[in-house]
């Protein structure tokens, strides 16, 4: 299963699993919306990251199409995404997420 | 040889400049360290063959929603250094939830399987391979997401209106 | 002709069913016509059916209905048509219906006369069911049903609580009582295969499997009769008893319920027959209640009371004669004592009634002159009961008295002792009561009037039956020489085990004067007493004397049980109410909701509107399944 010579998908697989946890981490340290969007970000490309290394194995395009379709839902998701945060910003005069407790109860 | 030593050394630049998104705290750098995550993300993409792909994503990512990202950053004038006032518990919290999420993968990984590989290796990925793909098998999605990416042109439009709920919002 | 038997409990059912439900619409006379009615229509059957046994004892069995099948375990409710129970049907009835028909005027004023009398109707339902069942099973229903009906008719005026706590106390020394007959019954089955008389005294000795349980089977029994028949040491209930009405009084326990016992062990003559130790047990049992009862009653101040106790002596005597195996005798003496103990009670019934509800004879006295039926007949019933001839209680006791001469010397002193203060304190009471100066207020004095023709034609009828009623049961021994039929024992014959007496007829007459003569003699010394010197009986705290305490005060039995039993029960409940009812099952049940409002609470502390909360929240689970898949 060399997707390189002497590199095993196993690499890849470790590489988008340490990127994804980073995400992750990042999601849950920082208080700053955008970062955590950014992080989400992080996340989606370390699965994309997977899922090319798998087509490439398999020799077939499945993979690269579904990071087509991860793509565009990501570009999706951030348009609406920072449009909420802009509307949160506007409400709240700061996107720090602590501050988000209305729920609270 | 050569592409392991690519490999490594985009690995290794996107693991710096993924801990550095999380790490700094001006937000434009965070910005511009997950740009250059992209750019070593479509390195290695270059390297497995998926020129296409790698063309897109940086088009895409780097072009495209980092631009918003940033335009979002410059509007809300974002890059005062902020202060983190996380509880340490948190903190710890958080390392030990991802160090464990990377445990559980890594040993996932080790335990997995031999993939069984098939068919030509390397044909895939160019583009002419892509679009019959796209266009004959994944026909369907391929529409849904035009009009997936329109819901969501109205909705960030209607989002962003000014003059909305602004007297409801309390 | 047999089959008769059947109908004889359906119609004191019926009585109490119709009153129970249509009795509102009934006026009193009606209600008391109909139960009266209803127990007088059982009594002609139950003459019917008698007169079917009277040629020679061949018991019949007549099945009503089926019962229990359940393995081996087979009982049928059907009767048993022979002579012992045909006998006690027809005084059973007979005294019955005479009581129902006092009852129409004795209890006339009272509101709740249309429960009296159904309740009356019941309870002579389950005594018929007690004596003419065919089995042991059977038996105890009707056992408990009399139990059932003797709380509900003592705790009659059921406003006052002492009356409640006389009925309780008298259903749970039967209770007492009931768990030895329970056993007993337990036992008889195991061992023998059957409950059903037919299988265990009559064909062949079915009995006889019991082999070494014989003893313990027999007096587990007779544990059963200690407590219906208030013998030593389940005695105390008794006197209590006294509380409710006094047709009750004379009906169940003088008359019928408290005979059961008697009944009991009669029935199962040949298990006690087989076992010399369970007979002694009975008859010391019966001998100390018969000094007991005779001792107590001779301080007595309260007429019931007085009649009470001699029941209880009367009882023991019966017993004592049971345990030495003359069983025919006690048979007898349950017949006579039937007619002038319920006599006695009635007579006291009228005098109570005329003296507006007084029952202390301190306060009675010169009745002679107001109420000539009762006092007539009352003095039947005492003559009777002190054992004079002709009298019934005469032939009874004598009998008795004669076996135990023969058998069983302590016993006869003791008995002869007992039946000498029997004659000394129902003679004390006589003479209180009737003659002498009156010593009550004016205005009862002025109440002072003679009972209704209902109340007195049952005493007229009753005191008939306590002259000549003697003359069933001859003494053998005089009788062979005088050619009268010795009835009573050639009825039984075949049903209980026979006594054998080899008494000459002379022994025979010279105890009959002798026990008449210490009867005199007692008489004597009461008349002196109390009309001669004309003492008055002392007030309750002119009582000082040790041993008139000691009797006065009942040899403190009640309240030795009152420490023994009821006291530690009453703190083990106080300690489980306030342990485990207020504590603990408290602390269970509140403690849940508390538990689950608390639970709520904490996790009403999880929604703080935190992203990152629910973010880590997300992670740990996503790592969770990850893990487990």
């Amino acid at each position: 299963m060399q997707v390189l010579p002497n590199i095993t998908i196993e690499h890849y697989l470790s590489l988008s699993a340490v990127l994804f946890c980073l995400g992750l981490f990042g999601m849950m340290f920082r208080k700053n919306a955008i970062i955590i969007f950014m992080c989400v970000e992080l996340m989606l490309n370390a699965v994309n990251l997977a899922l090319v290394a798998f087509s490439k194995i398999h020799g077939d395009t499945d993979g690269q199409i579904f990071v087509f379709f991860i793509m565009v839902v990501a570009a999706a998701e951030v348009a609406v995404g920072l449009a909420i945060l802009m509307m949160l910003y506007r409400n709240m005069h700061t996107t720090d997420t602590d501050e988000l407790n209305s729920l609270k109860g | 040889m050569l592409t392991e030593y690519a490999f490594w050394l985009l690995s290794f630049i996107a693991v710096f400049s993924g801990m550095a998104v999380i790490i700094s705290k001006n937000p434009v750098y965070s910005v511009l360290y997950l740009i250059m995550t992209f750019f070593s993300i479509a390195g290695h993409y270059f390297l497995m063959n998926a020129q296409f792909l790698a063309a897109v994503h940086i088009i895409v990512y780097a072009g495209a929603i980092m631009v918003l990202f940033l335009y979002v950053i410059m509007m809300l004038n974002l890059n005062n250094i902020e202060t983190e006032k996380r509880h340490n518990i948190i903190k710890l919290l958080a390392v030990s939830a991802a160090g464990l999420l990377l445990l559980v993968l890594s040993g996932a990984v080790q335990k997995a399987d031999e993939i069984a590989v098939s068919g030509q290796v390397g044909a895939a990925g160019m583009v002419e391979n892509l679009g019959i793909a796209l266009y004959r098998n994944y026909l369907l999605p391929f529409e849904l997401a035009s009009v997936l990416f329109l819901a969501a042109m109205v909705g960030a439009v209607y989002l962003s209106k000014k003059n909305l709920n602004e007297t409801q919002s309390a | 002709m047999e089959k008769l038997v059947s109908l004889i409990p359906l119609f004191p059912l019926i009585g109490f069913l119709f009153i129970t439900f249509f009795g509102k619409n009934l006026s009193k006379n009606a209600a008391g016509a109909l139960a009266t009615a209803m127990a007088g229509i059982s009594f002609i059957l139950a003459i019917l059916v008698f007169t079917t046994q009277l040629h020679g004892a061949h018991p019949v069995m007549v099945k009503v209905l089926d019962w229990i099948h359940v393995g081996s375990f087979q009982v049928d409710i059907s009767f048993v048509v022979d002579p012992l129970s045909t006998l006690y049907v027809l005084f059973i009835t007979g005294v019955g219906s005479l009581i129902h028909l006092y009852s129409i005027g004795y209890m006339h004023e009272d509101e709740g006369f249309h429960r009296f009398m159904s309740y009356l109707n019941l309870f002579v339902f389950f005594m018929l069911l007690l004596v003419l069942g065919d089995n042991l099973l059977l038996l105890f229903v009707g056992w408990e049903g009399v139990g059932v009906c003797s709380f509900m008719l003592i705790g009659f005026w059921y406003k006052d609580h002492a009356n409640n706590d006389a009925a309780k106390k008298a259903f749970v020394m039967n209770r007492v009582g009931d768990l030895g007959l329970l056993l007993g019954m337990a036992l008889i089955f195991i061992q023998c295969g059957s409950l059903r008389y037919e299988d265990l005294f009559i064909n062949g000795s079915g009995i006889a499997s019991l082999g070494k349980y014989t003893t313990l089977a027999a007096i587990l029994l007779f544990i059963g009769a200690m407590g219906k028949s208030a013998q030593f040491p389940l005695h105390t209930w008794l006197p209590d008893a006294m509380a409710g009405p006094t047709p009750v009084s004379a009906l169940i326990h003088a008359a019928t319920m408290v005979t059961a016992g008697i009944y009991l062990v009669a029935r199962c003559s040949h298990l006690y027959a087989m076992s010399e130790i369970a007979s002694s047990v009975v008859t010391w049992a019966g001998v100390i209640t018969a000094i007991l009862g005779a001792s107590i009653a001779l301080t007595q101040n309260d007429i019931k009371k007085v009649l009470a106790y001699s029941t209880v002596s009367q009882l023991g005597f019966m017993f004592a004669a049971l345990g030495m195996g003359a069983y025919t005798i006690a048979v007898f003496h349950v017949v006579t004592h039937a007619f002038f103990k319920a006599l006695l009670f009635l007579g006291s019934g009228s005098v109570i009634h005329a003296m507006g509800g007084e029952q202390d004879i301190r306060r009675m006295g010169g009745l002679k002159g107001h109420m000539k039926t009762t006092y007539w007949t009352f003095l039947v019933g005492t003559i009777a009961i002190a054992g004079i001839f002709p009298f019934a209680g005469f032939f009874s006791k004598d009998q008795i008295l004669a076996h135990a001469l023969e058998n069983n010397m302590p016993v006869f002193i003791l008995l002869m002792l007992a039946a000498a203060g029997t004659a000394f304190y129902m003679f004390r009471m006589f003479y209180l009561t009737f003659h002498g100066d009156f010593r009550g207020t004016h205005e009862q004095e002025h109440h002072l009037h003679e009972s209704p023709a209902v109340m007195t034609l049952p005493l007229i009828v009753l005191a008939i039956a306590s002259t000549v009623g003697g003359f069933i049961g001859f003494p053998h021994a005089i009788g062979e020489s005088i050619h009268f039929h010795h009835w009573l024992d050639h009825f039984l014959d075949g049903t209980v085990v026979l006594a054998h007496s080899h008494m000459s007829a002379l022994t025979e007459i010279l105890l009959a004067i002798f026990a008449m003569g210490i009867a005199g003699g007692m008489i004597y010394y009461a008349y002196s007493t109390y009309i001669i010197k004309n003492t008055l009986a002392l007030e309750d705290d002119e009582i000082t004397s040790g041993l008139h305490r000691l009797l006065w005060k009942k040899y403190g039995f009640d309240e030795l049980y009152e420490n023994i039993f009821r006291r530690p029960i009453d703190q083990l409940s106080h300690g489980v109410q306030h342990w485990i009812e207020d504590k603990a099952l408290l602390m269970m049940v509140d403690g849940t909701g508390s538990a689950a409002k608390g639970l709520g609470h904490w996790m009403k502390g999880w929604h703080n509107g935190q992203i990152l909360t629910y973010l880590i929240a997300i992670v740990v689970g996503l790592i969770a399944i990850l893990y487990f898949i």
